[in-house]
């Protein structure tokens, strides 16, 4: 049963009708990091997709931007509950860096320097739903938001959105990452509510 | 799972922070740093949902507390700073969280670090080390604008005049008290090397505060030798840049 909260008004908008249940809008853009920021240089950085018994594909920094790249704009929504819409980047879509990648396997855990990691279905990480980015409102994407670059997987709550990405492990079978482990869903849908791991 | 949780106390920690002792019914226990989701619901059915870092050690009773801040333009603080009254229901739901949390096993030095009202989950560990009787070093430093800005004053003056295994620093950054050694400012090098447990202690280290504080703290006791792995971050707000 629902308690009336006594003399409570909230503050609505109509932009709220576009948002998951349990979010509110933010203008700015917040920060949710579990550790310290890393700085990675580009000369040291790469991305690379493995099976966990061998490596498929790698790029670092010159090889990873000299493939195609996307521009879009999504709406970003955090479990901690804020929702950022129409936020601009550009990145290399997940497509392209699967597309010589023959696998049975359905699931993949991403890594990040800082050892921050996610587990994702493969199917929600293709078909124009991910992208690795690499800049934000056409500037260079700063360290504290990911860069230099970061997975963007929108349709999920942010958290699957790992920061300083540096690679993929596939997998056969599904297994919680980093908050997936410390009480977060499995899988995080936000137009689910799909929050914490009791849902 | 939504629980119901009775107001059945109210107390100001300064001007605009107040803290909500809460009465939960079946509440399941919690660890300190842990954080819980508070629901208001207006009479036509609209909500808001915000959460909020449990301030108070376990108690076995169901007895939480929470210290709000109230935002300026906030939707939810506002109202649980101002219109709540003792006999008050609240929906809450948790407690949430299992990384940013101290457990009253961990033995080893701990360092805090807070940025305004980030001190909330770390009180919750210098409460639940009290609790458990726990004598495992700990070290804060607490960043406040001036004194009446900070929380838990009192009490955390009396926890340090516990002894060695406790030590509390005060970092004020627009105004000092009279005579105080350090001039107001943010925090920096020399003030982390010389009041923080030493690089060489791996301390288990916890900053929580503004996202801008918690970075900037984070890269100074880097830069001290802290293990990054062993420092745990939780922020609050964006990084002040872009809009």
């Amino acid at each position: 049963m629902t308690i009336i909260s006594r003399g409570f008004t909230g503050r609505r908008s109509g932009a709220d009708a576009k948002l998951p249940p349990g979010q509110y809008l933010t203008t700015d853009f917040p920060v949710l990091s579990a550790g310290p920021t890393p700085r990675m240089s580009l000369d040291r950085w790469e991305f690379a997709i493995d099976d966990s018994r061998n490596i498929l594909k790698r790029w670092d920094w010159k090889s990873f931007r000299e493939l195609p790249t996307e521009n879009f704009t999504v709406d970003l929504h955090c479990v901690t509950r804020w929702s950022k819409l129409a936020t601009p980047w550009e990145g290399v879509p997940l497509d392209i860096l699967l597309a010589d990648v023959k696998t049975n396997f359905q699931y993949a855990m991403f890594h990040s320097y800082g050892d921050y990691t996610t587990n994702l279905p493969l199917k929600d990480v293709m078909n124009k739903q991910a992208w690795i980015a690499f800049k934000y409102n056409g500037a260079d994407l700063e360290p504290e938001h990911g860069g230099p670059a970061r997975l963007l997987v929108p349709h999920l709550y942010l958290w699957k959105s790992a920061k300083w990405v540096k690679g993929m492990t596939l997998m056969p079978h599904d297994k919680p990452g980093f908050w997936e482990s410390a009480g977060y869903h499995i899988y995080g849908d936000p137009w689910k509510e799909q929050r914490y791991s009791e849902e | 799972m939504w629980r119901t949780a009775t107001v059945v106390a109210l107390r100001d920690e300064t001007a605009t922070a107040r803290t909500l002792a809460l009465a939960v019914r079946d509440w399941p226990g919690h660890v300190a740093g842990q954080h819980v989701d508070v629901r208001l619901t207006a009479p036509d059915g609209y909500s808001a949902v915000r959460s909020y870092s449990i301030a108070s050690a376990p108690d076995s009773n169901g007895g939480i507390e929470i210290t709000i801040e109230r935002l300026p333009n906030g939707e939810v603080s506002p109202y649980l700073t101002q219109e709540v009254m003792v006999g008050d229901e609240l929906e809450l739901r948790g407690p949430i969280g299992g990384w940013f949390v101290w457990r009253s096993t961990q033995m080893e030095p701990i360092q805090l670090v807070a940025g305004g009202s980030g001190i909330v989950p770390l009180m919750a560990m210098l409460r639940s080390r009290g609790s458990a009787s726990n004598s495992g070093p700990f070290r804060l430093l607490y960043s406040v604008r001036e004194v009446a800005a900070a929380f838990y004053r009192d009490e955390l003056a009396a926890l340090s005049n516990q002894g060695d295994s406790m030590a509390i620093t005060y970092a004020y950054t627009r105004v000092t008290p009279t005579g105080w050694p350090r001039p107001a400012g943010r925090i920096d090098g020399s003030l982390i090397a010389s009041v923080t447990w030493p690089a060489t202690l791996r301390p288990t280290t916890y900053v929580c505060g503004p996202t801008p504080f918690v970075e900037h703290a984070a890269e100074l006791l880097i830069a001290t030798g802290y293990d990054r792995e062993r420092i745990k971050t939780e922020r609050f707000g964006a990084t002040g840049e872009r809009k």
